[in-house]
C-alpha cells in the first residue's frame, strides 16, 4: 500500500497529493509517469507526475476528475493509500542527458495547458536547479482553473500566463502568447516543450513549426499496463508505430499523428463517460451520453 | 472400474455449448477413482522416456506409482521435487509433445493421461492442504529474480528449497506473469489454481515485491550494489507485442491479443462489474493461429462476439496445441485458414469496419520447414468485421537490457544466456523462460528457471 501524505484540491476538479513511494521517488526524472490503482478492483490509471522527494520518498500526482476511476480517487484523503503506485515510467525528457554545457546555451519555452502545468513543472524546476532559466507560458480555460502559478513562478524564467476568456493574465489561447513572443517581443527559441491537451499540442506544433522550432510534446494516450505489453498506447510517429508508454511518453511533436491519437483517445471515452453519467445521475439518467434514449 | 489398456480414462469436461457462454474451467478434470484407474496403465518403465521429454525432469512413474497406490500426498512431494507449478503444468503443458508423446503406451493406443493425473494429484494437494517443503538450512545469501511468470516462479521455488533468501520482484499488481494476463479463466483459474500455487512458493519463504519495474523503479546494477543480492536472475518474458504493419492498424478496435487478454484476465474486464473496459465485438477476427490466439478468440467468444480465426497456412501448421484448436472449433470459432490479411478498413468515426484480405497456398518449405505460404492472385476479399485482434507472437521488453551494463542481447533484443544453466554475459545475472529464447511455452520457461537456479547455486558455493 502506498500512503498519502497530503491530498488537496488546486482548483475546480483538479487534485494533487503526495504519496509515500520511495522506489519511485528515487529513480524519478522530469518526463515520467506513474500507474496507480486505487483499490483491489480499480482500473490502472496513468498519471503526472508533478515532483518528487527522493529523500523523503514522496511523489506528487495531480489529476483532474475526468471519469469514474477519477471521480472515486478525489474521495482519498491524507492518511488513506493506493493500492498499487508504479514507476517512474517511460523514458526521461531528452535534456536529462544532454550536455549540460551545450544545454545551457539553449533557450527553451515551455508551454503548458490546463493539467499539463503538472507535468511542465519538474522539468522546469530541475533546469532551474542547474543553473537554467527557461521561459514557461501557461495557459488555463479561466483564472479558476489555473494551477501552480506561484511553484512554477520560483522556477521559471519568464512566466507568461494567459487565459481562454482573459480572466487572468494574457488574454487568449497558448499559441497566441508564443506568436506575440516570437513576432512582436524579440524574443527567439531553440526548442519548445509542449504539454496539455492534445488538441493543444496540436496547435502549438501547426505553429512552433511556421518558426522552424523544434517541439517536444508528451503524449498520454489509453494505456493498460505501461510497460510495452498491451500496445493500447501506440501512436504513429514519422510513419513509424511508437509505443507512447516505452519509446515516450515525449516525441518530436512535428512528427507525431495527431489526428489519429486523438480519435485512439475516444476508444473507451464513450464507456467511460457513459458509467460516469449513471453514476453521477443515478435513476435521474436517461440519455444525455449518447448511449442510452 | 477398470482401465482399457489402448485408451485413456476420459476426462470430464464442461459441454461445449454452455462452456461457450461462461468463464469457468472447461476440463473438470478426473477424481481420485478416476486417477487411480488411469494410473494403472503405466507400467512403470525402467528407462523411463516419459522423464526425458519433461523440461523439468518430474519423476513421473514415481509418482504415478503413488497414484496407483492411492498415496496422493506422497505422489505431491514428488512432484514438488521437481515441479513449483503441478496444477499450472497439468493444465497449460503440451503434454503430446513431450511426456506424454515418448509414453511406450503411445505406440499402440494412447499414451498415459499424464497431465491430467499431474492435475489431479496438485488439485488433490491443494484441497487437502498439502504444501510443498521447504529448505531446512538457510545459505545466507540473497538473490533477487525479476519476473514471478513460471521461469521466476520456478527459479526462486527451486532457490528457497536450497536455502537462499530470494525476492521476485514483479512490474504488475499481481504477481503470476503470463499465468495470470495471458492465460485465460476457462483454462487456468486465478484464484482457485494460480493464486494457491503462488501461496505454495511464498510458503518457502519466498518474498514477492510487486509494482516493480525493474529498469526503471531499479536497476540490476543497483539491486547488487545497494540491496546486497548475491545473483540475479532474469525472467521477465516476452512482453512486447507485434504488429503486421499493414495500413489501417491503428483504427479503432485492433487489439494486441496482450491488450485484449490483460483487460480480461488481469483487469477481469470480462465481468461486467469491472472498472476496466474491454471492446464486446460483434464479429471478431483473431489473426494467428498459435495457443495465444485460440486463448483470444475463445475469449471473444464467450464475450458474445462470432470468432474468426485468420491464419495464413493450413491446419496442419496451426502452431496451437491441437487439444486447444478442438476445444475452439467444438466452442463454434470459425477458421478461415489460408488467409491473409493485407488492410484493414475503418469508418468515418475511425472504427474498424472490415478487413481486407487474400487466400494463401502453399509452396516450397521455408527456412522454418513449413510450406511457405504464397499469395494466390487476384484472390483479394473483403471479411466484414468490427473488431480485429493481432496474435502475431511478441518479443522480449529492452526495459531491463537496455539499463543493464554489460548484458548482451541478440538481434531479436533477446537476452544471450548459456543454454545449460542461464549464465549471462554479466556476472552473478543469470537469465531464462522468454526472455531468453522469445515466447515459449510455460514448461520451457519452467525449465530454463530450473536450470538457473541450479547455475546459481553453483555459482554462490564456489
Amino acid at each position: 500500500m502506498y500512503r498519502i501524505i497530503k491530498a488537496e484540491e488546486l482548483a475546480a476538479n483538479i487534485y494533487l497529493m503526495d504519496v509515500e513511494a520511495p522506489r519511485v521517488a528515487k529513480s524519478c526524472q522530469p518526463g515520467q509517469f506513474v500507474i496507480v490503482r486505487m483499490d483491489a478492483e480499480g482500473e490502472r490509471i496513468p498519471l503526472t507526475i508533478c515532483d518528487y522527494d527522493g529523500e523523503k520518498g514522496t511523489v506528487t500526482i495531480v489529476f483532474q476528475v475526468v471519469g469514474a476511476a477519477t471521480e472515486m480517487m478525489r474521495s482519498l484523503k491524507a492518511g488513506d493509500s493506493f493500492q498499487d503506485f508504479v514507476g517512474p515510467l517511460g523514458c526521461p525528457s531528452e535534456f536529462v542527458n544532454e550536455d549540460m554545457q551545450a544545454l545551457k546555451e539553449k533557450k527553451i519555452l515551455f508551454v503548458a495547458g490546463g493539467l499539463g502545468t503538472a507535468p511542465v513543472y519538474p522539468q522546469v524546476k530541475w533546469l532551474h536547479e542547474r543553473g537554467i532559466d527557461a521561459d514557461v507560458i501557461v495557459g488555463a480555460k479561466t483564472k479558476d482553473l489555473l494551477i501552480m502559478e506561484e511553484e512554477m513562478k520560483a522556477v521559471a524564467g519568464n512566466l507568461y500566463v494567459t487565459t481562454d476568456d482573459g480572466s487572468y493574465g494574457r488574454s487568449g489561447m497558448v499559441t497566441k502568447v508564443i506568436e506575440d513572443l516570437i513576432e512582436s517581443e524579440g524574443k527567439s527559441y531553440d526548442v519548445c516543450v509542449a504539454i496539455g491537451p492534445m488538441i493543444m499540442m496540436k496547435f502549438v506544433c501547426l505553429t512552433t513549426k511556421k518558426y522552424e522550432l523544434p517541439t517536444v510534446v508528451s503524449m498520454n494516450p489509453i494505456m493498460v499496463d505501461g510497460t510495452g505489453m498491451c500496445g493500447a498506447c501506440r501512436l504513429t510517429v514519422d510513419g513509424e508505430v511508437k509505443f507512447a508508454c516505452v519509446d515516450g511518453p515525449e516525441f518530436d511533436g512535428h512528427k507525431v499523428d495527431f489526428d489519429q491519437a486523438m480519435k485512439r483517445q475516444q476508444m473507451y471515452k464513450t464507456k467511460e463517460g457513459r458509467d460516469y453519467l449513471k453514476a453521477k445521475e443515478g435513476d435521474t439518467h436517461h440519455g444525455g451520453c449518447g448511449n442510452c434514449g | 472400474m477398470e482401465a482399457d489398456v489402448l485408451k485413456k480414462v476420459p476426462v470430464r469436461e464442461q459441454d461445449a455449448k454452455v462452456r461457450a457462454t461462461n468463464f469457468e474451467e472447461v476440463c473438470l478434470g478426473y477424481d481420485k477413482e478416476e486417477a487411480m484407474c488411469e494410473a494403472t496403465r503405466c507400467i512403470n518403465c525402467k528407462n523411463a522416456q516419459c522423464i526425458k521429454g519433461c523440461p523439468v525432469a518430474i519423476n513421473i512413474p514415481g509418482f504415478i506409482e503413488k497414484v496407483k497406490e492411492g498415496d496422493i500426498a506422497a505422489a505431491y512431494q514428488i512432484i514438488s521435487e521437481s515441479s513449483a507449478l503441478p496444477a499450472v503444468c497439468g493444465r497449460v503443458c503440451p503434454q503430446e509433445s513431450q511426456c506424454e508423446g515418448k509414453c511406450i503406451r503411445g505406440i499402440k493406443g494412447e499414451p498415459v493421461s499424464i497431465g491430467k493425473l499431474e492435475r489431479f494429484v496438485a488439485d488433490w494437494a491443494r484441497e487437502n492442504g498439502v504444501k510443498p517443503e521447504g529448505a531446512s538450512e538457510k545459505k545466507g545469501k540473497k538473490v533477487a529474480v525479476i519476473g514471478s511468470g513460471p521461469a521466476g516462479l520456478t527459479c526462486a521455488g527451486d532457490l528457497a528449497k536450497m536455502g537462499y533468501e530470494v525476492t521476485i520482484f514483479e512490474a504488475l499488481h499481481e504477481p503470476g506473469g503470463v499465468l495470470v494476463y495471458g492465460i485465460p479463466e476457462f483454462r487456468l483459474p486465478k484464484q482457485d489454481v494460480v493464486a494457491k500455487e503462488i501461496e505454495n512458493v511464498k510458503s518457502l519463504g519466498v518474498k514477492i515485491e510487486t509494482n516493480v519495474v525493474v529498469g526503471k523503479s531499479v536497476t540490476i546494477d543497483e539491486l547488487m550494489e545497494d540491496e546486497g543480492f548475491d545473483a540475479v536472475f532474469i525472467g521477465s518474458g516476452a512482453g512486447l507485442p507485434k504488429f503486421m504493419g499493414i495500413p489501417g492498424e491503428q483504427a479503432l478496435g485492433v487489439f494486441s491479443a496482450n491488450e485484449y487478454l490483460t483487460r480480461s484476465n488481469l483487469m477481469k474486464a470480462f465481468d461486467e462489474t469491472s472498472n476496466t473496459p474491454i471492446m464486446r465485438g460483434k464479429k471478431v477476427a483473431v489473426v494467428g493461429g498459435g495457443n495465444v490466439a485460440m486463448d483470444a478468440a475463445r475469449t471473444a467468444l464467450r464475450l458474445g462476439a462470432e470468432v474468426h480465426i485468420v491464419y495464413r497456412r493450413s491446419e496442419e501448421e496451426l502452431p496451437a496445441r491441437v487439444e486447444e484448436v478442438h476445444h475452439a472449433k467444438e466452442e463454434g470459432i470459425i477458421f478461415d485458414l489460408l488467409t491473409n490479411p493485407t488492410e484493414i478498413l475503418a469508418d468515418e468515426n475511425g472504427w474498424v469496419s472490415g478487413m481486407k484480405c487474400v487466400r494463401m497456398e502453399l509452396g516450397e518449405p521455408d527456412a522454418s520447414g513449413r510450406r511457405r505460404p504464397v499469395v494466390i492472385e487476384g484472390s483479394e476479399f473483403l471479411m466484414e468485421v468490427d473488431t480485429v485482434i493481432m496474435s502475431l507472437g511478441t518479443s522480449p521488453n529492452p526495459l531491463i537490457s537496455s539499463t543493464t551494463k554489460g548484458l548482451e542481447v541478440n538481434k531479436y533484443k533477446c537476452i544471450v544466456a548459456e543454454e545449460d544453466f542461464g549464465a549471462t554475459t554479466k556476472e552473478g545475472v543469470y537469465a531464462g523462460g522468454d526472455a531468453v529464447t522469445g515466447a515459449a511455452t510455460v514448461i520451457l520457461a519452467m525449465g530454463a528457471g530450473k536450470a538457473a537456479a541450479k547455475g546459481i547455486d553453483e555459482y554462490l558455493s564456489k
